[in-house]
């Protein structure tokens, strides 16, 4: 990897950020700082780490990427235009009448996108099917599901961290947003976590801790798995909800809220590192 | 019925390759066939009805077909979100089975006891919902929903119920299939109770009422041509299910017959909700909502009767 290599990966999270901010902006969405958390990741996988051809959004060999926490379409939608998999200008139509791109991730005419999402707990139960097809029948796709802590409420998600061990899926990767923030509070308020690592381990995950918005770190990393042969891969992502846009850090409003004019021209200027 | 299934299904999986089978850590002397047979297309996901449906959607996501198995709601009311967005949103392949339809537990009591699952199925998009009558039919309707491309349904019963068709009848996802004519009424059965159906139809014969019997399979899609000839045809409609008076059989029935302008009476027969606590076999629970082959003939005689000499009423 070189300097150049991640000066592309940070120029594309600062785009999908700018991109998300204007769409949410534009429909008077929520859900800005959950995009935000999650920006440096998603530019790190889309830009360096799956293996997609836009040209053929069902290409059998593809990785699959799952967004389990389905509130964050917007950056989703963002990161698949810039990749190519549909026109930059769809975004202006996020959550617009008669279009596709719905407030929560939605597949139906979408391309690139592969699970619709919006309800949580969903997506490692399904990442777990994709990745038992493919381990069952030696292929070498990868699958990738990208969690909120929040959804690490759900038994579901639970139920899914203990059969892939078991499985031996090392074809799957989960990466949880650990940006420590959830619908009502703080996660430790609403619902504690911790020890957050342990218990994955305990389940039987390779386990990684990482910062969330090192894109150099998170890509080391997501070149790494599976971090050991015959067990799926957890990455807690320690992140920051609202990152990059200093009055939406660390607060829970902007899990509601939409920017207004000003506070979009803001946000954008720091996003873009204009201020 | 369950053996019926499993013996069809080992039949499509040894024909074709993408057939899986999933189980919440049921069918204990039932699937092994299959496991020992398809040990890389069968999982065993644990008691975990969410995940094996999320499962199941994710292996269909990537082109297989995939049957889930389990006992009465398990299989569905349990894991019912994952059903709603990851199985019928997708369009997926993914056919749900649930053995045990109905009050077929018995004893086992109410947990055990699908009664609102024809209702709950019948709500979602994309979603065939099949209840075979009996064994062959069972065995008929799991190559139907095989070859239907997208999510199904399958309610069976349980186990030893008796063959109703001597000889398999004509079979595809939402036709009825007609058992017995008459032109004095119809009887329309849904499920594991279709030979109580057929006793009281024969019952009714010996007295001089001629019902005509379908047996309805398919709810989901339904047919609703049978069911305006009958009524057209026949002048009264009765419904017959182990399921609870709403939004099963009786309510399709219900639906086609108000939305045609129909005059013909309907009466639904069915688990009466005063008694979904009771404990009891499977027969003793039906006596008790008033579905046994008797009682039932006694209802449909004592209306029919009324219905053409009004004052004795």
């Amino acid at each position: 990897m070189n300097a150049v290599d991640q000066t592309d990966v940070r120029r594309l999270a600062a785009t999908i950020r700018a991109h998300a901010l204007r769409m949410v902006h534009r429909a008077n969405a929520s859900h800005i700082g959950t995009c935000l958390s999650m920006a440096d990741l998603l530019a790190v996988l889309y830009g360096k780490i799956l293996r997609l051809d836009p040209a053929r959004p069902d290409w059998p060999e593809r990785d699959r990427f799952i967004l389990s926490k389905g509130h964050g379409a917007a950056i989703l939608y963002a990161v698949l235009a810039e990749r190519g998999f549909f026109p930059v200008q769809w975004l202006d139509a996020y959550c617009q009448d008669g279009t596709v791109l719905g407030g929560h991730v939605m597949r139906d005419g979408v391309p690139g996108v592969e699970a619709a999402t919006g309800s949580l707990g969903h997506g490692l139960p399904l990442g777990c099917g994709m990745a038992l097809a493919g381990h069952r029948t030696a292929k070498s796709y990868r699958v990738f599901v990208l969690l909120s802590d929040g959804e690490c409420d759900e038994g579901s998600t639970w139920e899914a961290a203990l059969f892939a061990p078991h499985h031996r899926l090392d074809n799957l990767v989960a990466i949880v947003d650990y940006n420590k923030i959830q619908s009502f509070g703080s996660v430790k308020e609403v619902l504690n976590l911790d020890p957050f690592a342990e218990k994955w381990r305990a389940f039987g995950w390779a386990v990684r801790e990482i910062d969330g918005h090192d894109c150099a770190q998170i890509e080391a990393t997501l070149q790494a798995v599976p971090l050991t042969p015959n067990k799926p891969t957890v990455i807690i992502a320690h992140t920051i909800k609202g990152k990059g846009v200093s009055f939406m850090e660390n607060m829970l409003a902007w899990h509601y809220h939409s920017p207004n004019k000003e506070q979009l021209a803001q946000a954008l200027a720091e996003v873009e590192g204009r201020q | 019925m369950r053996t019926a299934f499993i013996e069809a299904l080992c039949e499509l999986a040894a024909r074709d390759e993408r057939v899986w089978l999933l189980t919440g850590d049921l069918g204990f002397s039932v699937l092994e066939r299959f496991a020992e047979r398809f040990p890389d297309r069968y999982v065993n996901v644990g008691v975990a009805e969410q995940n094996m449906t999320g499962i199941a959607a994710g292996l269909a996501m990537s082109g297989k077909t995939v049957f889930t198995y389990s006992i009465a709601n398990f299989p569905t009311l349990r894991c019912l979100e994952q059903i709603r967005n990851d199985v019928c949103n997708h369009n997926a392949n993914v056919k749900i089975v649930a053995v045990g339809g109905g009050l077929a537990y018995g004893p086992a009591g109410y947990t055990h006891h699908a009664v609102e699952d024809l209702a709950i199925m019948r709500a979602l998009p994309n979603m065939v919902v099949v209840a075979p009558g009996d064994p062959v039919e069972a065995r008929l309707a799991t190559r139907a929903i095989a070859e239907h491309q997208g999510p199904c349904y399958l309610r069976l019963g349980k186990s030893h119920e008796p063959v109703v068709h001597k000889q398999p009848p004509s079979f595809s996802l939402g036709r009825a299939i007609r058992l017995r004519d008459g032109g004095d009424a119809t009887l329309i059965s849904t499920g594991g109770i279709l030979p109580v159906a057929v006793e009281v139809v024969d019952l009714l014969a010996r007295t001089g009422i001629q019902i005509r019997l379908l047996s309805m399979p398919t709810l989901v899609p339904f047919d609703v041509d049978a069911v305006e000839a009958s009524a057209r045809e026949t002048g009264a409609v009765f419904t017959l299910e182990e399921h609870r008076l709403v939004g099963g059989l009786g309510s399709a029935v219900a639906e086609t017959l108000a939305e045609m302008g129909s005059r013909a009476p309907l009466h639904r027969l069915a688990v009466r909700d005063e008694n979904l606590h009771a404990v009891g076999s499977q027969d003793y629970l039906r006596q008790q909502s008033g579905l046994t082959a008797s009682q039932i003939g006694e209802t449909i005689g004592r209306m029919l009767r009324n219905r053409k000499n009004p004052s004795r009423s």
